[in-house]
């Protein structure tokens, strides 16, 4: 070929969202995370894998600044383009960020709805606490977002305690993403749910995320929703990264002793 | 001539480490490059290491040594030790790949999944569907279909809809693993057309045909992959 190799650097230098540098989590003696870091571009979808008790629960917690590391740091570019640090934030500029610019999809959509209030509240109140204050357009934006979630707007008045599971996720989902935020959490998002409720979850998901070019961090022990979803993933056991690279590349081809048993306990289709 | 793929060396070895840490040699040595309008044929019994020769060039298996040299956008980029945004750079806009069986999301309809890699690099839904109609036209993939998920469809329709999805782009390298092997006659023969069509493209191909019929038709070149068989 004769010509030099390029720059492997120039080839896309966009800035990262989130950086993790070295975070680590103990509780007394038992070390919950170690020495994690990495980072997440615009875009891009990092799946955390490994079983109960791996630490990427307590990995998540750390990233989205609901727990304070024991060591290292996190920080995020915000709106502004200025990089900071998540732990010289103000509890207000925390909770701002977590309004907007920030989404966090639980297991259980009980944790991330108000369950006695109606769907287009839920979706609504988010809105409101950026500022939006005109009924009829909240009212409008929240319709529009069931519908993008596959949810009936003739039950915009009802509460989601009279919904089904899979009806409660998407609604979770249209709440976190109203706001259009540049960075979602998601803890094992299809946890929980039947198995043909999970991939239509999952096709929402895959489709919502590339339209609005969200980064997404989401936590799962199903290698098959890290498979369809993410572009990269880490591999976590004992609260240690033991394995990560393109999703493909470390299923497929899996180099530690523990990811290729994990590929290989999958039941064939 | 400025080869588009550039291949030293490379090596790639299995550890099986659920099976008391076996070594697995797949392939070394592997040394070849393919120019813009060429397909190279990969040619060697079942078991040689063409399919992972393929996968290595694709970003899907890692090497443990050696140089996987790809032209993207101009540059030259080495994918063996790109990092994973890197790679998907380079499939996105560099190499497309069809794999021997197709890998279908589930719910998305066919139209859908043949559009896709339009949509991704921007173009309009609409356009991305008509070119995407046209193409599962000429693989006789008949348009009642077109609004199902393929997960259904028999095999041989299940590849052509593969084959669609790799062709429809136009990437300037295509990876081809036994693209024609379950297809009748009328069909293997629009795979070579089509094959055919993106040469005078410039499109440089890398493939595994089993059909010596198919093998004469396509490459330009042969490459014998027993020449890196792995020392055992």
């Amino acid at each position: 070929m004769g010509a030099q190799m390029a720059d492997q650097d120039m080839i896309e230098n966009d800035q990262p969202l989130l950086i993790a540098e070295s975070l680590s989590k103990s509780y007394g003696r038992i070390a919950a995370c170690r020495d994690v870091s990495f980072a997440l571009y615009p875009g891009e979808v990092l799946a955390i894998v490994g079983e109960s008790g791996s630490g990427k629960s307590t990995l998540l917690q750390l990233l989205s600044g609901q727990l304070a590391p024991s060591g290292g740091c996190v920080s995020y570019r915000m709106r502004d383009g200025i990089t900071r640090d998540l732990s010289t934030l103000g509890e207000a500029e925390r909770r701002f960020l977590f309004r907007t610019d920030w989404g966090y999809v639980h297991q259980d959509p009980a944790q991330g709805l108000r369950m006695a209030v109606s769907a287009g509240a839920n979706v609504g109140e988010r809105l409101m606490a950026v500022g939006w204050n005109h009924y009829g357009r909240i009212r409008d934006t929240a319709s529009d977002w069931l519908t993008r979630v596959e949810i009936d707007v003739a039950r915009i008045d009802d509460a989601p305690r009279t919904y089904s599971g899979g009806m409660r996720q998407r609604l979770q989902i249209a709440r976190n993403l109203v706001t259009e935020p540049r960075l979602v959490f998601m803890d094992e998002p299809t946890g929980g749910l039947d198995v043909s409720v999970q991939a239509r979850l999952l096709d929402l998901l895959r489709n919502l995320v590339a339209e609005l070019h969200l980064a997404v961090v989401i936590v799962t022990h199903d290698l098959a929703v890290a498979r369809l979803l993410s572009h990269r993933v880490m591999v976590m056991k004992g609260g240690r990264v033991i394995e990560t690279g393109l999703t493909d590349q470390v299923l497929d081809d899996p180099r530690e002793p523990y990811t290729q048993l994990l590929v290989s306990s999958i039941l064939p289709p | 001539m400025t080869a588009m793929i550039d291949i030293a060396d490379a090596k790639k070895t299995f550890t099986m480490h659920l099976q008391g840490g076996i070594e697995l040699p797949v392939v070394r040595g592997v040394t070849f490059h393919v120019n813009p309008g060429e397909c190279v044929v990969l040619s060697g019994p079942s078991g040689a290491g063409k399919s992972s020769i393929l996968k290595m060039i694709f970003g899907n298996y890692r090497c443990d040594s050696g140089r996987i040299g790809i032209r993207h956008r101009g540059a030259l980029i080495d994918l063996a030790i790109a990092e994973p945004r890197q790679v998907l750079n380079v499939r996105r806009s560099t190499i497309g790949y069809v794999s021997q069986f197709l890998r279908a999301v589930p719910r998305v309809a066919t139209i859908d999944v043949v559009a896709e890699p339009l949509i991704v690099n921007g173009m309009s839904r609409a356009d991305a569907q008509a070119r995407a109609g046209s193409l599962l036209h000429r693989l006789n993939i008949p348009e009642r279909l077109w609004q199902l998920p393929p997960a259904t469809f028999s095999g041989g329709e299940q590849q052509r809809v593969n084959i669609a999805r790799g062709f429809i782009s136009a990437l300037p390298i295509l990876l081809l693993d036994e693209p024609t092997a379950s297809l009748d006659a009328a069909n293997r023969a629009v795979v070579v057309e089509l094959i055919g069509e993106k040469k005078r493209q410039g499109v440089a191909m890398v493939a595994i045909v089993h059909d010596n019929e198919i093998r004469h038709l396509i490459a330009d070149r042969i490459v014998d992959v027993t020449s890196f068989a792995a020392a055992a």
